[in-house]
């Protein structure tokens, strides 16, 4: 599914430049829940970034899902991201004055879904989070826990093929996280692939590969025993 | 085509409409540009009305010419020789001038502005009186309270009837009298009335305290012969009056005898004149007030572009997620100039509204243009279009600004911000 080949990325500050990632080879096959780890300063944000067509690396190749990733002009990146990546993100991002339904109804709305069915199908995944009776509400009356299943409802609205979720459970309380973990996991059952980056070990062994990154470069790629979310609930 | 696409009408005032405060802030400066534009053009078109209605009833492409003295020896004549016309003059200059559309001649009692007694069961007014043809009334148009103008079988007939003022209709009356087919006495001579006229708040070349009888009867009751006081003359309406006053001269000084420099010799009044100065007057008055208008209207359109600025600024993350969840540059472009529109548009709408609100209480307070000329004050519709069609160009380009920045924004930087 994703396929990534002697990525290099660095960052000009002032005078001197930063090398942030210093050539990352991997590969994430359809159906995987991988998690990439490491300390701040990492690279993994970057990596994210590049994935997610937000940033883009001074070389080396990208494939999503057989397609070429690379030299995008803004349009066709928001063209993409649209139609392959759905993003879920550790501050929530949504956005203040829509209701739950209309946050998550938004990427359709790019995709220039008729309107009639982009209810449904935000209706759809709010039910899918367990959400569907706060559909009207704004995230201002939503718990943190709340938000982000609605930000996961709105990931997967646009049927993605990966998702990205970036710290997903950094601003969330240990039971709250396990919570979002369990839903993220049930996702991944069915078949989505999912990369999460994150800091946190308990959460990283609720995947079920771990990526560890240091310094720019993949120390250590394994497979791990899936640590299952839904007994800490 | 995305203008009718409605979902992007509901997205946009869904925007506007869940940020009401803002919304209205930013209106604020476009509602009171539009209130300033209207009123301004308003009370322009309005002064423009009075002027209008102070000279409705007078022809605009008009002159008048009468007798002076001469200042010039000439031809062996002394200087000081007073001009007196003949009514032939009027068919020579018809005949030869056809660019004179009407042409009445007057002769008056006594002298120019002069008075004289007219009589009435013991009152007495001193009042103007001419000898007139009918054909004045199509330069300056009397109001008449009761009766009729002089007409042309008053004239064929030479019928001792009159039209008096209602200056003279007040000295010879008492109030409320009744003086149509009345008899009044003009150096021993009866006249029955047979029109009052009143003052119709405009140019009143002949005043109010003055008796009309006609020509021929004039000729044949005060013996004048065929003497001619003074000329009115309409002029065809794509014709200068200059040019066609320069050639009466030219005539009138041959036949004679003036000196061709006198320029005292031959009285004359160029209504057009009058006219000029004020429609230029007007106009520059309307210009002025557009001028000023617009750029007050600008100043809201830069103020809503700069509100906009700052709400794309505090808008970084939106813009940031809906541009990671797959708006295109050109879709986030055009939310943000559409919404600079919508606002624009709306604002203009409502400053409208209020600013014919405040015209037409002006116009009930102050619109009959009894104590200066202001009648109707309102904006004609080309003008409306106009300011419309100039207030929404100005809310696209200047609608451009604070998108092209929101577009700047990188969705990576944008999130980044917590």
């Amino acid at each position: 599914m994703i396929e990534i080949k002697d990525l290099h990325k660095s960052y000009k500050m002032g005078s001197n430049s930063l090398h942030v990632l210093k050539g990352i080879n991997f590969k994430v096959e359809e159906g995987e829940l991988v998690a990439i780890m490491g300390s701040s300063g990492s690279g993994k944000s970057t990596l994210l970034n590049i994935l997610g067509m937000l940033d883009s690396a001074d070389s080396g190749e990208y494939n999503l899902d057989g397609v070429p990733i690379k030299n995008l002009s803004e349009t066709k990146a928001a063209q993409y991201r649209n139609k392959f990546l759905g993003f879920i993100f550790q501050s929530f991002n949504l956005i203040n004055y829509k209701s739950a339904a209309e946050n998550v109804a938004l990427p359709l709305y790019y995709q220039k879904v008729p309107r009639k069915e982009r209810q449904e199908k935000a209706m759809k995944y709010l039910e899918r989070v367990g959400l569907k009776p706060w559909a009207d509400h704004l995230p201002s009356e939503l718990s943190g826990g709340q938000k982000q299943r609605v930000a996961i409802a709105r990931a997967m609205a646009a049927e993605p093929k990966v998702l990205l979720a970036d710290e997903p459970t950094g601003a969330l309380d240990s039971k709250t996280s396990y919570e979002v973990m369990d839903l993220i996991q049930k996702i991944n059952d069915e078949g989505n692939t999912i990369l999460v980056v994150t800091h946190e070990e308990d959460i990283a062994h609720m995947c079920k590969r771990i990526v560890h990154l240091k310094d720019g470069v993949i120390v250590e790629d394994k497979k791990v025993e899936q640590v299952r979310a839904e007994q800490y609930v | 085509m995305w203008l009718f696409d409605k979902d992007l009408w509901i997205e946009i005032f869904h925007t506007l409409g869940k940020n009401m405060f803002r919304t209205f802030l930013t209106m604020l400066g476009v509602i009171f540009a539009m209130i300033i534009l209207v009123l301004l053009l308003g009370s322009a078109n309005g002064m423009s009305n009075g002027f209008n209605k102070l000279f409705a009833g007078t022809a605009s492409n008009s002159l008048f010419v009468w007798g002076q003295s001469t200042s010039e020896p000439y031809k062996g004549f002394e200087r000081g020789r007073r001009i007196r016309y003949k009514l032939e003059d009027a068919d020579i200059l018809k005949k030869q001038i056809p660019q004179i559309e009407v042409l009445a001649p007057r002769i008056e009692l006594a002298s120019h502005r002069g008075t004289v007694s007219v009589y009435r069961n013991g009152q007495t007014s001193g009042s103007a009186v001419y000898g007139d043809y009918p054909e004045i009334d199509n330069i300056t148009k009397k109001k008449l309270v009761e009766g009729r103008f002089l007409n042309q079988t008053d004239i064929e007939d030479s019928k001792k009837v009159c039209v008096i003022g209602e200056e003279t209709y007040k000295l010879l009356f008492e109030k409320g009298e009744k003086a149509m087919g009345e008899e009044i006495r003009i150096n021993g001579v009866y006249f029955t009335v047979v029109g009052i006229y009143k003052p119709n708040n405009n140019i009143n070349i002949d005043g109010e305290n003055a008796v009309f009888i006609p020509f021929s009867t004039f000729q044949k009751a005060f013996n004048s012969g065929d003497r001619m006081g003074w000329m009115a003359i309409a002029v065809e309406e794509s014709t200068p009056v200059a040019f066609v006053e320069s050639q009466i001269k030219t005539i009138l000084k041959t036949k004679y005898d003036i000196h061709p420099d006198d320029e005292r010799a031959i009285g004359s009044f160029d209504m057009s004149e009058i006219f000029n100065s004020i429609t230029a007057f007007t106009t520059v008055l309307q210009g002025f007030s557009f001028f000023v208008g617009i750029f007050t209207l600008l100043a809201g359109v830069i103020a809503i572009s700069n509100i906009l600025l700052i709400t794309v600024k505090e808008r970084t993350q939106e813009i940031g997620v809906r541009r990671a969840l797959g708006a295109t540059p050109i879709i986030v472009k055009r939310q943000i100039v559409i919404e600079a529109i919508v606002l624009t548009a709306f604002a203009g709408l409502v400053g409208f509204a209020i600013a014919v609100g405040i015209l037409s209480i002006m116009n009930s307070m102050w619109g009959s243009g009894d104590d200066f000329p202001f009648v109707q004050p309102m904006i004609s519709i080309p003008q409306f279009v106009i300011s419309f069609i100039l207030m929404v160009g100005l809310s696209v380009l200047i609608g451009l600004l604070p998108a092209n920045r929101a577009v700047k924004i990188k969705p990576i930087d944008a999130l980044r911000e917590e």
